[in-house]
């Protein structure tokens, strides 16, 4: 009887269970593909951490949604001086601090919590640099600790940067998610309690969404901040539901259980499309897949060697076979979307017997042999590098060039590839900042073609170099405009590389879903966002 | 008793050190590096390498990270995730609820459909049920994991739309953590609905964990009734007059069980090795997709912590149906 009586209360649990629930609330699901590794941008290296505090925190610039535009963030406004070296920054007033178990903030935000927050990164003694690990990767990265001469604060809403040398970029680098203002107050109250890796693990910031809960691997929770200074978000809520499996992504948005979907499989796209259901976004990414030439290495030291390749290989089709005409042609290493594009620019055309001309011109008239490395991984720019490789090698061999592909695990790889171990590798880029410093000084300036930087091209070229400098030092945009643009001219003679594509973001998103926008650094915002 | 009791324990002691060692070892066998993966197409200069390499310990030999390793772990320690940087100790136990609460609803739906399901076969052996539940548990059984839970996502949540896609509850319910056990979870909160929406979403993936054992469980069950129903003491029942359901059900099934239950016991370490496939399909958040995460990531601290307590799990459970079956069975007791 016992039993019965269990069974009977179970069941009617279960039936009382089904019920509808009773939130009214607006609340969006992100089906996102990852966990994250902590919510502290500063730490963090990945996208897909970096979106898990984004709807928590603000800095003192930021992009405009959508843009790559700097706008004026928790800096009302700010002043450089003259020789580009001292930036000063007037904070917003009156911009309150989320709350949660541990912590009610007794102050708005003001200057300390700049100091705080660059401080920890920076200064080997500050209280929390060693905390959580304490590798600011990106603050390295940006070149801060060498860019950085002091960080003062004038008065509560008054900042001051001194640089060691001028450095146009650095409004741009403030609005990177490394540079998020945390609260001084918060890293006080849990220093006391001996908890200090709370702190990035229950983050508090001054952003549109409170933090509420990370259920690990399962979805992470955040409410509406009803004293956001730039006004109260529409959603109430805003959930991510980690789903790593982008079929499982694409099937819980079909049944309604997210309205936004990160990173769909290519082969989804068309049935996405055809769904009224669902609308489908889309963005040229800030990013570039190229091969690179080594410079350094025979015969890719000689000028028409490396035209001729550019002439020897059929983009177009690469672009239709592997990404899937997800792509943009690439002429040059940035995209036609960022400023300073040099619209001028033809590129090579895809011409066999031109290049074979030019390879006999060079003293090639039989081709060569040569390595061709290709990544094991798929890559935002590149998502299939073996099969991209094997298009080159049969274009390549028509030509007389035989290609051998190599490949090593992705660490491996990398530090190869920068060690300037290849004749010619694939490789890429994504932006940070969305400054074309960020792609030609990192791609292609001297300072990276070192062993162990960026320029996998190993070309150092002196009249290139000087104009990627003098637009590091103007803080002039129509001026810097002018010394890009004639740095893509040169890097088109030069040929130290030949870029593939700039490929194109998708974004499905349901068609209740108001005002998302995508953002060109690949992020995920919803800030600003609505549901009907 | 104790004697057997003693040295089966001793057993297990050669096999814990064996998988320490295997999977302190194997993660490193994989090329990459927790540092190098991290980084992307940035790279890392190698000052700050060293530095964190030293930091970590990666950079002392590897027979001395091992004595390390294995004196944290003689001391409860099993270090800290070098990704989230907590210790991997409390990330496996705020995950392993999860997991177990998946295998254990799995397990009880293969016992629940197979045993019956077998003993059906062997009554009615030869005749089309049992060619059916044959051909049927051979399909499950060779059915590959994450095909499988497609099938069914594709077919019961987005055609049909009568279960959820993944995850364990909707995102429109909030439950507070306490025991980890969702279902009691739910129930604890209050939470109107709440119970509801977690049970639908155990439903697909239970059902895709628990197929393959269901299979074995059903053979399993079928061969050994068939054995059992040729005794003579069968015979013998059947002559004295009793129903068939209490020759079938008492007298046969109570024998054919022995190497039933052993089956069940070895379909622990199955259970697990499935649900980090399931546990992918589903966005299910148990130890399963935490391995799968940590391999990616190089965390080699939770790599081997997690493995190392995914098999003491398998071994525990194999200990004690070693144990139960000798409780069982005195001949197995008394062997030598």
């Amino acid at each position: 009887m016992k039993r019965v009586l269990l069974f009977a209360g179970l069941g009617a649990l279960a039936l009382t269970g089904f019920g509808a629930p009773a939130h009214a609330a607006k609340t969006l699901v992100y089906c996102s593909e990852g966990s994250p590794e902590n919510f502290n941008p500063q730490l963090n290296t990945t996208g897909t951490s970096f979106d898990v505090a984004k709807p928590i925190n603000n800095r003192l610039t930021e992009f405009e949604r959508g843009a790559t535009k700097v706008i004026p963030g928790l800096a009302e406004s700010w002043t450089i001086s003259d020789d580009g070296t001292v930036y000063t920054f007037k904070l917003r007033k009156g911009v309150k601090f989320h709350s949660n178990k541990s912590f009610k903030p007794t102050r708005d935000f003001n200057a300390d919590d700049v100091l705080f927050s660059f401080d920890r990164m920076w200064k080997d003694d500050h209280p929390y640099h060693k905390v959580s690990g304490g590798s600011y990767d990106y603050f390295g990265d940006m070149d801060m600790p060498k860019l950085l001469k002091s960080i003062e604060k004038v008065d509560d809403y008054t900042v001051r940067f001194v640089l060691n040398a001028p450095e146009a970029p650095f409004i741009a680098n403030l609005a990177m998610d490394f540079a998020s203002i945390q609260s001084a107050e918060y890293g006080a109250v849990l220093l006391k309690a001996g908890t200090p890796e709370k702190i990035d693990q229950e983050p508090i910031g001054t952003g549109p969404f409170e933090f509420v809960r990370y259920q690990k691997d399962a979805q992470i929770r955040y409410k509406a901040f009803p004293e956001y200074w730039g006004g109260k978000q529409a959603l109430d809520n805003l959930v991510f539901s980690i789903t790593p499996d982008p079929a499982v992504r694409y099937a819980k948005l079909k049944a309604g259980e997210c309205h936004v979907m990160s990173f769909p499989n290519l082969a989804d796209l068309p049935a996405m499309k055809a769904d009224p259901t669902i609308k489908v976004l889309q963005q040229e990414g800030l990013n570039i897949g190229y091969l690179g030439l080594n410079v350094q290495k025979k015969p890719f030291d000689d000028k028409r060697v490396r035209q001729a390749l550019n002439m020897a290989i059929d983009k177009k089709a690469i672009i239709e076979a592997v990404y899937q005409g997800a792509g943009v042609p690439a002429v040059n290493l940035i995209p036609p979307t960022l400023w300073s594009y040099n619209k001028t620019i033809k590129g090579y055309p895809f011409d066999p017997a031109k290049a074979k001309a030019l390879l006999a011109e060079a003293g090639y008239p039989d081709g060569f042999e040569t390595d061709l490395w290709a990544m094991p991984v798929q890559r935002p720019y590149n998502p299939n590098a073996r099969r991209i490789a094997e298009m080159m090698q049969s274009d390549l061999a028509a030509v007389g060039i035989k290609a051998k592909i190599v490949s090593y695990e992705w660490g491996e790889y990398r530090k190869r590839l920068q060690a300037g171990d290849p004749q010619m590798a694939l490789f890429g880029w994504t932006g940070d900042n969305g400054d074309p410093d960020n792609f030609f000084y990192v791609l292609l300036g001297c300072e990276a073609a070192r062993v162990g930087g960026g320029n996998i091209s190993k070309w150092c070229y002196k009249p290139f170099d000087d104009l990627l400098v003098k637009a590091k030092r103007t803080s002039d945009v129509a001026e810097r405009t002018k010394l890009y643009e004639a740095a893509q001219v040169i890097a088109h003679e030069e040929a130290p590389q030949f870029p593939i594509a700039h490929s194109v973001v998708f974004m499905p998103v349901r068609a209740e879903v108001v005002d998302y926008r995508m953002d060109p650094f690949g992020a995920h915002i919803f800030a600003g966002v609505d549901l009907k | 008793m104790l004697r057997f009791i003693l040295s089966r324990v001793g057993m297990v002691i050669p096999t814990f050190f064996g998988i320490t060692f295997l999977s302190f070892l194997l993660i490193r066998l994989v090329p990459g590096d927790p540092i190098e993966v991290r980084v992307g197409e940035r790279g890392i200069s190698p000052e700050r390498l060293a530095m964190f390499r030293t930091e970590l310990g990666l950079d002392q030999p590897l027979w001395r990270q091992f004595f390390d390793y294995v004196g944290g772990v003689l001391s409860g320690d099993l270090g800290v995730s070098l990704v989230t940087r907590n210790p991997v100790l409390s990330e496996f136990l705020t995950l392993f609820p999860a997991t177990i609460e998946l295998s254990l609803c799995a397990i009880l739906l293969a016992i629940a459909i197979g045993l019956p399901a077998g003993m059906v076969a062997a009554v009615k052996r030869g005749t089309i049920f049992d060619h059916g539940v044959m051909g049927l548990s051979l399909t499950g059984y060779s059915m590959p994991i994450f095909w499988w839970g497609l099938l069914l996502i594709l077919t019961f949540s987005v055609q049909l739309g009568w279960t959820p896609v993944s995850g364990r509850l909707s995102a429109l319910y909030y439950v507070e953590p306490v025991t980890g056990f969702l279902l009691l979870d739910s129930l604890l909160s209050g939470e109107e609905g709440a119970f509801g929406s977690a049970v639908q979403h155990l439903i697909l993936p239970a059902i895709v964990l628990g197929t393959i054992p269901l299979a074995v469980i059903a053979r399993m069950t079928r061969s050994a009734m068939l054995e059992v129903l040729g005794e003579d003491y069968i015979r013998t029942a059947r002559a004295k007059g009793l129903s068939p359901v209490r020759v079938v059900g008492l007298h046969a099934l109570r024998n054919a069980l022995i190497p039933v239950v052993t089956v069940i016991g070895l379909q622990v370490g199955t259970l697990l090795g499935g649900a980090i496939l399931t546990e992918t399909i589903f966005a299910w958040p148990g130890i399963g997709k935490w391995l799968i995460e940590s391999i990616n990531r190089r965390d080699y601290p939770a790599l081997q912590g997690g493995v190392l307590l995914v098999a003491t799990t398998v071994i525990l459970v194999n200990l004690m149906v070693d144990l139960l079956y000798g409780v069982l069975n005195p001949r197995i007791r008394h062997r030598r």
